[in-house]
């Protein structure tokens, strides 16, 4: 741990035209911590994630990234060979649908496999392994290695998108509603997969939710957004439990009523 | 340049076409591996029958050229002999069926046996070439891919391929990497030849017409197949000689004698075998195969 965080993002503002995604967004990150961004939809979330991410173009603002060897870079900045060395190492992206995240085509092994083969990975014995060591740690039977994702149900998808990405040992992971969509039992078996893994391995993420009980279970701080601008942030369970903001109040007292 | 035949330039093509063929030609020398993109002309012919190694023909040729053609290792296929044909009617070029008095060889699916000199040029015929096609369908994504060189997809691949069937199972445009740098699908050859593209003395150039793409190796390049550490590369092995001609560590094709199951392996590169009869090499079936598969070494 340092005391220079790993994202500053400061006054991250991305327009489509005419219409606003997200507008004056500033935060820091530090290691190890977990940030939810919370806000109905088209409130800018995913937006602000992507412009995190570097997979979209700010309007105006800037993001800092303290690299491995403590190098702070505007990700602006970086090249397209160290932004795409840094996305498939430093980083990860568990996507909200399965489909955008994983090859569907290829075997679980060869997904999880992926990474290290890109980073040079040569000997088929050992990415299999390794691969096989990582289905056990997101509780995919190993017998299932050799099929396909298009085989698997939805919380194995995600399961195998969080394997697919942890396998470089990354810092810092994005989601985005990694947990919609699938029944309550299974979001829950995957939440606690992912509050398990985020603290055995120091984890830093960004988790873009839209409901406030995920954000209550796995983040320290939260960000409320609103019209894609951030309407309050602070530590989760002060913001959750004492709301300053009115819309905030809204939010919290809609899923209390619920 | 004098029409060989009334209405046809030299080669069919008109020289302003072969000048833009010849500079996507040269492009592709200089970066070895490559894909040149060029202007792919409509030729008389329909896109499976190698229209890509066609027009690189067409825009090497010279009236003092010898051309060889082959289709598998045969100079005998229709394929062949039409294209073989074209260039006679339309360059009035000589023409061979013997590899090493040719100085092109324009060749689908093989690389001839007999080892190509300094000065020769391998054309080949192209139906796909680009390798990370497999698992990358955008265009835009797979230009970046070869631009930055990441090429971890190619060994997903061959990754799928050994947990489906316990080794590389892929025999046919066998992904290889050229000079160090590009990684180019040799399609459609057998991956028997792949060692020969290695350090050849002769230029090999690749035509896709459909695709609209040009590549190369030029003489004395290293190409190597991609692999695993634990799982080399290697080419398929045939268990006994050439039933013709007694030839081993050649490239044999099965051919089915009788609906009784009766078959033989013989070389798919007929000029290498004809010129190892003619030489006095006798296979174990030299005597009892039909003729018309024995033949007798005569080309037009
Ligand atoms: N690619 C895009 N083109 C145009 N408008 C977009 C695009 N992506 C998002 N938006 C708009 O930006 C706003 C924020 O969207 P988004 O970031 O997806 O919100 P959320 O993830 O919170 O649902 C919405 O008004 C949305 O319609
Ligand atoms: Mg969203």
């Amino acid at each position: 741990m340092t005391d220079t965080p790993l994202i500053e993002a400061k006054g991250l503002t991305r327009h489509y035209g005419s219409r606003i995604g997200c507008t004056d967004v500033s935060f820091d990150l530090f290691e190890g911590e977990v940030l939810a961004i919370v806000g109905e939809s088209g409130s800018g979330k995913s937006t602000l994630l992507k412009l995190l991410a570097n997979e979209i173009e700010p309007t105006r603002g800037t993001v800092l990234y303290r690299l491995r060897d403590g190098a702070v870079r505007d990700l602006a900045r970086l090249s397209e060979p160290e932004r795409r060395l840094l996305a498939r190492t430093d980083w990860g992206f568990v996507r909200q649908d399965a489909r955008d995240g994983l090859r569907m085509g290829v075997s679980a092994g060869a997904n999880v496999g992926e990474r290290l083969m890109a980073l040079g990975g040569r000997h088929y014995g050992r990415i299999r392994g390794t691969a096989a060591d990582w289905l056990g740690r997101v509780e995919i039977d190993g017998g299932r290695i050799d099929d396909t994702p298009k085989t698997f149900s939805g919380g194995m998808r995600q399961r195998l998108q969080i394997a697919r990405n942890l396998v470089t040992h990354p810092r810092l992971v994005f989601m985005d509603e990694p947990t919609s969509g699938l029944d309550v039992s299974v979001q829950a078996r995957l939440l606690d997969l992912i509050r398990g893994l985020v603290a055995d391995l120091g984890l830093a993420v960004v988790i873009v939710t839209h409901d406030l009980a995920v954000a209550r279970l796995l983040s320290h701080r939260i960000m409320v957004m609103k019209d894609g601008r951030v309407v309050e942030a602070g530590l989760t369970d002060q913001v959750l439990d004492d709301p300053a903001d009115a819309y905030t109040q809204l939010l919290v007292s809609s899923v209390l009523a619920a | 340049m004098t029409p060989v035949q009334d209405g046809y330039n030299f080669a069919y093509l008109d020289e302003q076409t072969k000048r833009m063929i010849r500079r996507a030609i040269l492009k592709a020398i200089a970066i070895p591996g490559y894909q040149v993109p060029f202007a792919s002309r409509e030729m008389p012919m329909p896109y499976g029958w190698g229209t890509g190694g066609v027009q690189v023909t067409a825009s090497i040729l010279g009236p003092d050229d010898v051309l060889k053609v082959i289709d598998q290792g045969s100079d005998d296929t229709t394929n062949a002999v039409s294209i073989r044909k074209f260039f006679k009617k339309t360059a009035g070029v000589a023409t061979t069926t013997h590899t090493a008095e040719a100085t092109i060889v324009q060749t689908r699916h093989r690389i001839p046996e007999e080892p190509l000199g300094a000065g020769q040029v391998l054309v080949y015929q192209v139906p796909i070439p680009e390798p990370l096609r497999f698992l990358e369908p955008r265009e835009t994504e797979t230009r970046t891919l070869h631009a930055l060189a990441e090429y971890g997809l190619m060994h997903v691949k061959l990754y799928e391929d050994i947990a489906r069937h316990g080794h590389v199972a892929t025999t046919y445009a066998y992904p290889v990497e050229v000079a160090g740098r590009y990684v180019m699908d040799p399609s459609p050859t057998p991956k028997f030849d792949n060692p020969k593209m290695h350090m050849s003395a002769a230029l090999q150039l690749f035509g896709a017409g459909r695709e609209q793409r040009i590549y190369a190796v030029p003489p004395y390049t290293p190409v190597k197949s991609l692999d695993f550490e634990d799982h080399p590369f290697r080419i398929q092995t045939f268990k006994d000689p050439c039933a013709l001609c007694a030839a081993e560590g050649v490239y044999l094709d099965e051919v089915v004698l009788d609906d009784r199951g009766g078959r033989m392996m013989v070389c798919s590169d007929t000029d290498f075998c004809e010129t190892r009869r003619a030489a006095g090499h006798r296979g174990a079936m030299l005597g009892t195969a039909p003729a018309e598969i024995a033949g007798e070494a005569s080309h037009g």
